[in-house]
């Protein structure tokens, strides 16, 4: 048993040693498989930065309602019925105007300047959930409610952010189509270069075969050398994420501070990374296996 | 041990190469096979190792019609023969030891035991001070005599030889063959193709002379 696992270490270390000879071939190899992944790697990062971002912002989306400054309690009540039985109402939260002043001044900062005025300047207002519906409904319903008596104003809050997240989903499409494209042409890559190697090393085969070699010692080296490769290409992939994200992150860092907001992006998480090089480790393994069994018949010795 | 029985050989092309070979080889003999370039010796020698396949007749080692052995079993058909290949075989692109590792690296022995092994068969052929060397800096006989190490390196039960004087002088052929010999001494299977009548002058060997693939005679001696 050690000295099977002494054996397919020996291997592997063959293996790694012809990716780099010529080093600059190997090296070549490497780097284009590492672009290659980190195309569509790092537009997934982007995404998930990107959905992250919307989620906190939008949650669900909402309807304020914004009465007018003469509303009367018994108004107040009336309004307040006739929007719970709405059908297309999920629930309904009345924000009292105190209250509202109280929120503004805790969340924005904006304290000195409430504490300022002489009066509050907000009205009452309605926080509607509708029931789950397209943009289009969510429009009719804020049209509706800006009909009735006492209403001053009906807004459809986050309502952009519903429009954002479709269109999220449309891009991580467009990202699955292009790692998709990008992983054929990483299976292509190994193939060609495992196809070359089966020829430089056609004497060692050869040999190999007349000598009594099986075919699971022969493919052992190429499996490796490919699974490898991908391997390397895979760390490559997430060096040139990480570092590009370290690189977007300062001037990013100083735009969101302009907006008064904290937002950094987030690089690949242990999971992620993880799947990233084993998705390459096997991308490489797959090149070198059907290369394999492509050309490894054709070295019959004579 | 190797039995051929009515054994006939074509090439693709028509060329007939070996027609109605028969002939035995006991246990621990040693034979020589001879004839003209062409007249179908390392077809022979390839049919025992199953590098080719006859058209028809039957070719047996250790009992076993290696005629029709599958792919998958070739391996172990031929980790039991030493094969000295015409044009030696060796890999320029390691040193002479490892060329002679190589089969144990395929059978799956473990680092010492080979080591030991390889070291015992360079030394048998006189090559073990020559370990580090590459295989392209030692001379035409000395790459013979590595070619030997790694087909004995397994201690194989036989071992065919392809012309293993061709191309060297009278001293370094005398040399092989007194190699040959203390195999032969041991135990071993031989079967020595050669067309230098000059190597069997003196030795009281089993002779299979071949003339444009037909078997003549089978002297004993």
């Amino acid at each position: 048993m050690k000295h099977i696992f002494a054996q397919h270490l020996s291997v592997l270390r063959t293996a790694t040693r012809r990716i780099f000879n010529p080093p600059l071939a190997g090296l070549l190899n490497i780097m284009v498989i590492g672009i290659a992944l980190s195309l569509p790697a790092g537009m997934y990062v982007l995404l998930q930065n990107a959905q992250g971002l919307v989620q906190q912002l939008s949650g669900t989306p909402q309807i304020s309602v914004f009465l007018s400054m003469d509303a009367k309690a018994d108004d107040i009540e009336k309004l307040r019925k006739q929007l719970a039985q709405h059908p297309a109402v999920e629930r309904v939260e009345f924000v009292p105007r105190d209250q509202a002043l109280q929120q503004l001044k805790q969340s924005t900062g904006l304290a000195d300047v409430i504490g300022g005025l002489e009066k509050n300047p907000l009205p009452d207002a309605f926080v509607i959930h509708p029931k789950p519906g397209n943009a289009q409904t969510l429009d009719k319903l804020r049209t509706e409610i800006g009909t009735f008596p006492k209403v001053e104003q009906a807004q459809l809050d986050s309502v952009w952010a519903y429009k954002l997240e479709a269109l999220l989903k449309f891009a991580t499409l467009a990202v699955l189509i292009l790692a998709s494209l990008l992983s054929l042409a990483l299976i292509a890559i190994t193939f060609n270069t495992i196809r070359l190697q089966i020829l430089t090393q056609r004497d060692e085969i050869e040999v190999s075969k007349l000598i009594g070699a099986s075919n699971g010692f022969i493919r052992r080296p190429f499996l490796y050398f490919g699974a490898m490769q991908g391997l390397l290409g895979g760390i490559a992939a997430y060096l040139i994420i990480t570092a590009s994200l370290a690189l977007l992150n300062r001037p990013l860092n100083t735009l969101s501070q302009l907006y008064a907001s904290q937002f950094t992006l987030h690089s690949l998480n242990l999971g992620d990374s993880l799947s990233l090089l084993l998705f390459s480790l096997y991308l490489g393994w797959l090149g070198a296996w059907l290369s394999v069994a492509r050309h490894l018949a054709q070295v019959e010795p004579r | 041990m190797i039995s051929f029985n009515q054994v006939r050989k074509r090439y693709p092309g028509g060329y007939e190469a070996l027609s109605n070979v028969s002939f035995e080889i006991a246990q621990g003999e040693m034979a020589f096979l001879t004839g003209h370039s062409g007249a179908g010796k390392s077809t022979l020698l390839k049919l025992v190792a199953a590098i080719e396949r006859p058209n028809s007749g039957s070719v047996l080692v250790n009992n076993q019609n290696v005629g029709a052995l599958k792919a998958g079993a070739l391996p172990f058909l031929r980790r039991n023969l030493g094969i000295i290949f015409q044009d030696h075989k060796l890999l320029f692109d390691r040193n002479v030891f490892d060329n002679v590792l190589l089969p144990l690296q395929i059978c799956g022995f473990d680092h010492k035991e080979s080591a030991k092994r390889v070291r015992a068969a360079l030394d048998k052929v006189g090559l073990l001070k020559r370990e580090r060397a590459n295989p392209i800096a030692l001379s035409g006989g000395e790459q013979q005599r590595l070619c030997i190490a790694r087909a004995i390196v397994n201690r194989p039960a036989i071992l065919l030889a392809d012309e293993p004087t061709g191309n060297l002088d009278a001293d370094y052929a005398q040399d092989i063959m007194a190699i040959f010999k203390s195999f032969h001494q041991v135990g071993v299977t031989l079967l020595i193709s050669t067309h230098d009548a000059g190597v069997l002058q003196d030795t009281r060997v089993r002779v299979l002379n071949l003339r444009n693939g037909v078997l003549q005679t089978a002297t004993s001696p």
